[in-house]
């Protein structure tokens, strides 16, 4: 109650929530993408690839918007550039590619000796969402969902069967590096909230959570942006109440929603499955 | 005016880091054939269909579909691929795998409307597979699977069908379902090209066979093709090992 009471109170608290469920949102629906595609690892670099950028973006005083977007689609690029020239594997390229721009951006940070930022960009900060950066998340939504709306059929289409798209002439390569450039856009808009570490979580637990209940895509992708913004709230609402940092408060409540769902999905769930498994063994016996 | 053939090849060459895989293969299929590629394990057979399409990057050669470029005739093909490449956890229901056949003909941004459904549902009708159109993909068996994906090829109303191995891990009626199919579709004037990995059908099924070990052994109606000595020399491991043991061809 007293948290319903200091949101209609504080800008900053409203302003925090507004922005963390269009992330709680946007999160669960590029998220379907990313686990469908089993692309979880890459979800993770991108993530991370990002923090040259927001340093450099930083260091010039410009919006740290277009330097993450920037440095996370050439860590994409050069992630497929080295697995595709190469003898060495996809997971493998993504390790090397990732931790080369995270190392290049903490350096770069350090040189810029501002600390606090780091932290902040590292772990989120969701109570110090500034008006200019919840207008960002708002206009990246947008982008977003828009996107993932008019291009459904073909983003359905090369996550479940590529070559078929392939071969009716879909530019399945190009459509690949439209949705990293999605994913990054993303992981700039989840910053504030749940920094850069956890950003994966956001994207993945939801996302698979929902995939334990539903056979189709559309439903998935509705239910995981659903249990995006439940678990927004619910962190934010333990972060403030308790004064813990927002980004794992956000996770934790995710992940609490994944093992509810893990152990109790009606055709999924452990619960059940092992019910129906001990019901057919006993009409055996 | 000769009619263009369904699909000419010319000179193909495929190679997987300098190891090749596909050799100087010219050949030249004409329209209504149901054909067969057969040849040994690491024949290069799927990497021919592949590299034909164009899914692959190939070396050199130049393939041309009824006289154009695979580029400007893409929405008149149909690929099945194999089995073992689709994930059959992908939160898909039966009928909505097959409404993605109508997917080359929508325009960009458009979604199926209710006579794509229709349609879809019709393919299912004629693969023997409406009732199960509710259901996710993977509740399937391997032959029920095989004849969902072939309804959404019939969907995409190509005229050229591109299906690789299709009978892997199919069980006995399915088989005869798709066979049949595939029969009545080159019947309607229709291109079938079918990697196919046994030997012991491929003369009931197919009406040419392309024999391929890396290079082209030998390509023809199942008469010129189907002949021990023809055979021998694409499966020459195999029989040496054969003869070892007594048995002569």
């Amino acid at each position: 109650m007293a948290f319903i009471e200091a949101v209609m109170q504080y800008g900053f608290l409203q302003k925090a929530l507004l922005t963390s469920v269009m992330v709680g949102i946007i999160c669960g629906v590029i998220g379907c993408f990313i686990i469908l595609r089993g692309m979880a690892l890459m979800g993770d670099a991108i993530s991370h690839a990002v923090l040259p950028g927001v340093a450099i973006s930083y260091m010039l005083g410009v919006n740290f918007f277009f330097g993450a977007v920037i440095s996370g689609v050439i860590t994409a690029l050069a992630i497929g550039f080295v697995s595709q020239n190469s003898r060495i594997k996809h997971d493998t390229s993504i390790g090397i590619m990732f931790t080369a721009a995270f190392a290049s951006g903490i350096l770069i940070i350090t040189m810029l000796k501002s600390s606090t930022d780091l932290y902040h960009i590292l772990f989120g900060n969701v109570l110090a969402v500034r008006t200019s950066d919840m207008w960002i998340t708002f206009g990246i939504s947008l982008v977003v969902i828009a996107a993932v709306y008019l291009f459904y059929k073909e983003l359905l289409v090369t996550s479940f069967d590529e070559t078929m798209g392939a071969a009716y002439g879909l530019p399945v390569r190009f459509i690949h590096y439209f949705l990293m450039t999605l994913l990054t856009m993303v992981t700039v808009a989840s910053l504030q909230t749940v920094g850069i570490i956890l950003v994966v979580a956001m994207l993945i637990t939801p996302a698979a959570a929902a995939y334990l209940l539903t056979e189709r895509l559309w439903v998935m992708i509705f239910l995981a942006a659903g249990i995006g913004v439940v678990s927004s709230i619910v962190g934010l609402y333990f972060s403030f109440t308790y004064n813990l940092a927002s980004g794992a408060t956000i996770v934790i409540a995710a992940t609490a929603i994944f093992v509810l769902v893990f152990l109790f999905s009606p055709k999924h769930g452990l619960i059940w499955k092992g019910l129906k498994v001990k019901k057919k063994r006993a009409s055996l016996v | 005016m000769m009619k263009d053939p369904a699909i000419s090849i010319q000179d193909l060459y495929v190679s997987y880091y300098g190891n090749e895989a596909v050799k100087g293969v010219s050949l030249s299929v004409n329209t209504g054939n149901l054909v067969g590629i057969i040849g040994p394990n690491g024949a290069g057979k799927s990497t021919f269909l592949k590299a034909m399409l164009n899914l692959i990057p190939k070396d050199k050669g130049d393939v041309k579909v009824m006289g154009r470029t695979i580029k400007e005739v893409r929405k008149n093909i149909a690929y099945v691929p194999q089995r073992n490449d689709i994930d059959w956890d992908f939160p898909i229901t039966v009928l909505d795998a097959v409404l993605i056949g109508t997917y080359p003909h929508l325009k960009l941004f458009r979604r199926p409307k209710k006579k794509d459904k229709e349609w879809a549902i019709e393919c299912l009708q004629r693969v023997g597979m409406e009732e199960f159109s509710k259901r996710q993909i993977g509740e399937l068996s391997g032959g029920q699977q095989q004849r969902v994906f072939l309804a959404r090829a019939l969907a995409q109303k190509a005229d050229l069908f591109f299906l690789d191995e299709p009978f892997v891990g199919v069980d006995v009626s399915s088989e005869e379902t798709i066979v049949k199919i595939l029969k009545e579709l080159c019947r309607q004037g229709k291109t079938v090209i079918v990697v196919h990995h046994d030997l012991s059908k491929a003369n009931d099924y197919f009406n040419q066979l392309i024999l391929l070990n890396k290079e082209l052994i030998s390509f023809g109606t199942v008469e010129e093709v189907f002949k021990p000595e023809v055979i021998a020399k694409a499966y020459k491991g195999q029989f040496a090992f054969m003869n070892e043991i007594g048995v002569s061809l």
